[in-house]
């Protein structure tokens, strides 16, 4: 049977068109605003990103880490988030959910525990930042058994011998970091250069669903759309960041982006 | 089950393939972008510490620059006012800058210069490993940026000072605790973005394996003197000797022990107990921390129950972080070293009375170490010798010393 993120992947191609791909933090500002972004963007994106939040997040720029302070605050637990998902995917079964964290997280609450919460819960996939290959292979395993993804990372600085390798032990996506950069860094490479690196790795295993993700808003979005996927998260996260400041409903809000971005990519 | 620590293989590379110590602490828990960077200076390194010409340029920079040896001394008033153990001290304060930290970042820039970086970044708590990397870096040629915490850069104005004053950039951090654990974050952040030509020298025996490794092998020059300095002093290394350390990051006490690995000699880290009658601390090995992963490296760390890290505290700014070295951790298991904690109180009174009889004027950090020397002194025999490693000065404590005690002495 074929994973709802390969559906999804297909779904896209078929409509000649990358897949959308959003991040927020669960729990920011709250569980409930959370669940009801999800419900709400999930008619324009086609899969999902879900973060839970780390108070020493090595690789997150300013937005996401603003994101995940509030979610910290507002007391959320990872049982929390697995709520949350539970929740949306009982409105949404097939729309596909990848969590998004760092592996102390899952360290403290056990492999298995975290792995037997994701597959009760319903989450399709799963990013842990600091966890890189191969050092994740046990990890990974443990997630293909329980059919989730586990979404291998690609970085500029990923040497090709490598690559290779990564690319043969990944799942049913793959993420590629547009450059250096934590995330929610201005563009500082140019599309041009971002796709031609893109097709490099994508010529290793042209099968293989390649995401771009870092540096993507609704200025370049357009730009990039020849790639399988586009991930979008600090801008996400920036628009809660104002909404909440401008007093205004982030659901709405979220949801008017989320449109706007599809639109562009259409 | 108890680890063991092999004979006759450095403490650093006492790791398997993954980079684990006794499997369980240590590793590389990195983000995709920064395994080409590490894995490039895990080479270089590897090649650097057998190279002969570079040993040698280590030496001639550790003797010229940093000045060593540093003095080993018999603290002989403060010997006869506890009436036990003969008390002396490595006073490795007496290095240029006047803290441990210079090794470190002596190794680095020398490391940054072989690696063809014009631009190096680093951490600091107390602001020596700042001080002591701009000042480093100055030397070398280096353009340099200091991550520091906007509580810490209150608190240790004169090293913030010496920082500015050496032409570096001060980078203030205002996320989280705006100490030390969040000056790491934001610079391994930078470096994430900027490891294409950017060096970043992590402050002490904490991060991925590299800068656990880099970072111990050159405080080990402490011990490589000390050695020498106790055989000429005792004819021989005594059979019942305590080397005494306080233990933050853990970069000095590693360096202090390294050389006296296989020997009898007793180790003893002091961690931050933080104020009297408070829950906070800074003392994951002495409170019983569960195992975690910080900043790279898994190590016993402070944390909720979630994975979350939690908050210290502590009158040093040094010793004010929630995780500590793979290599203590190590260390602690194997039972080769013993940990303790010492409250901020009793940190102040062990700086008094040093400063007061002795001619050295210990720093808030090693005022731990100190602590624990004093105490446990009056017990032993006069046959029986603590070393204490004096790794830094007081004069950066001065604001907060004249705060809590009312003056100032050194």
């Amino acid at each position: 049977m074929k994973s709802s993120i390969t559906l999804a992947f297909n779904k896209c191609k078929k409509e000649k068109r990358p897949a959308l791909i959003t991040y927020i933090v669960a729990g920011d500002n709250t569980k409930n605003v959370s669940l009801n972004i999800l419900n709400k963007i999930s008619k324009h994106a086609d899969i999902l990103e879900l973060g839970f939040p780390h108070n020493t997040p090595i690789a997150d720029g300013g937005q996401i880490q603003g994101s995940s302070h509030r979610a910290l605050k507002n007391g959320i637990k990872l049982k929390d988030v697995f709520q949350i998902v539970k929740k949306f995917k009982k409105r949404n079964p097939s729309k596909p959910i990848i969590l998004m964290g760092y592996f102390n997280l899952i360290y403290q609450s056990g492999e298995n525990n975290f792995l037997k919460n994701c597959e009760k819960s319903g989450v399709d996939g799963l990013i842990i930042v600091d966890l890189p290959y191969p050092e994740n292979k046990s990890f990974a395993k443990k997630c293909k058994k329980k059919s989730i993804s586990f979404i291998q990372l690609l970085a500029p600085t990923t040497t090709k011998e490598r690559m290779k390798k990564i690319i043969n032990d990944s799942h049913d996506m793959i993420y590629y970091i547009s450059m250096l950069s934590t995330t929610g860094g201005k563009l500082k490479v140019s599309p041009k250069k971002i796709l031609e690196n893109y097709n490099k790795i994508k010529s290793i295993k042209p099968k293989k669903n390649l995401v771009i993700g870092f540096g993507i808003t609704n200025k370049t979005i357009n730009a990039l759309k020849l790639a399988d996927g586009l991930v979008v998260g600090s801008l996400l996260c920036k628009t809660i960041s104002n909404s909440i400041k401008m007093r205004q409903n982030p659901v709405t809000k979220l949801d008017k982006v989320v449109y706007n971005l599809k639109n562009k990519i259409l | 089950m108890s680890l063991k620590i092999r004979k006759g293989v450095p403490l650093i590379d006492q790791h398997d393939k993954n980079f684990m110590y006794g499997g369980k602490f240590g590793g590389n828990f990195i983000p995709e972008t920064l395994k080409k960077p590490i894995d490039d200076l895990t080479q270089l390194f590897s090649k650097l510490r057998k190279n002969k010409s570079f040993i040698k340029e280590r030496d001639y920079y550790f003797r010229t620059y940093i000045g060593t040896p540093t003095p080993f001394i018999k603290l002989e008033n403060l010997t006869d006012q506890l009436g036990g153990a003969q008390i002396y001290a490595k006073v490795v304060s007496e290095a240029n800058g006047g803290a441990h930290k210079i090794y470190n970042a002596t190794v680095h820039c020398l490391i940054a210069k072989k690696a063809g970086k014009k631009y190096i970044v680093g951490d600091t708590g107390a602001g020596y490993a700042g001080k002591m990397l701009s000042m480093a870096a100055k030397k070398f040629g280096l353009k340099c940026k200091i991550f520091m915490g906007a509580k810490d850069i209150k608190r240790q104005r004169p090293n913030v000072e010496a920082i500015k004053k050496n032409g570096a950039q001060i980078v203030p951090v205002t996320t989280g605790s705006q100490t030390l654990v969040d000056a790491v974050s934001e610079c391994m952040r930078y470096w994430v973005s900027n490891c294409d030509r950017v060096h970043n020298c992590i402050g002490s025996t904490v991060g991925p394996n590299i800068f656990v490794k880099i970072c111990a092998w050159s405080t080990a020059q402490i011990s490589r003197e000390l050695v020498n300095q106790v055989i000429l002093e005792f004819g021989k290394i005594p059979k019942k000797l305590k080397l005494i350390n306080c233990v933050g990051g853990g970069s000095s006490a590693a360096g202090f022990w390294n050389e006296f690995m296989e020997t009898d000699a007793e180790f003893i880290g002091v961690e931050a107990g933080g104020p009297k009658n408070s829950k906070l601390h800074a003392a994951p090995l002495t409170n019983g921390s569960k195992i975690g992963i910080l900043h790279g490296a898994a190590q016993y760390v402070i944390q909720d129950k979630e994975g979350q890290i939690g908050s210290t505290e502590s009158i040093s700014a040094g010793l004010d972080y929630p995780g500590i070295s793979p290599l203590h951790c190590f260390l602690k298991d194997s039972k080769r070293a013993k940990y303790t904690s010492v409250s901020d109180e009793d940190a102040l009174k062990a700086y008094k009375l040093v400063s007061k009889l002795e001619n050295i004027s210990p720093s808030l950090e090693p005022s731990h170490a100190f602590a624990e020397a004093i105490r446990l002194a009056p017990k032993l025999k006069s046959s029986e010798v603590i070393i204490v490693n004096s790794c830094g000065d007081s004069l950066k404590d001065k604001d907060i010393i004249k705060q809590r005690l009312g003056y100032y002495i050194r």
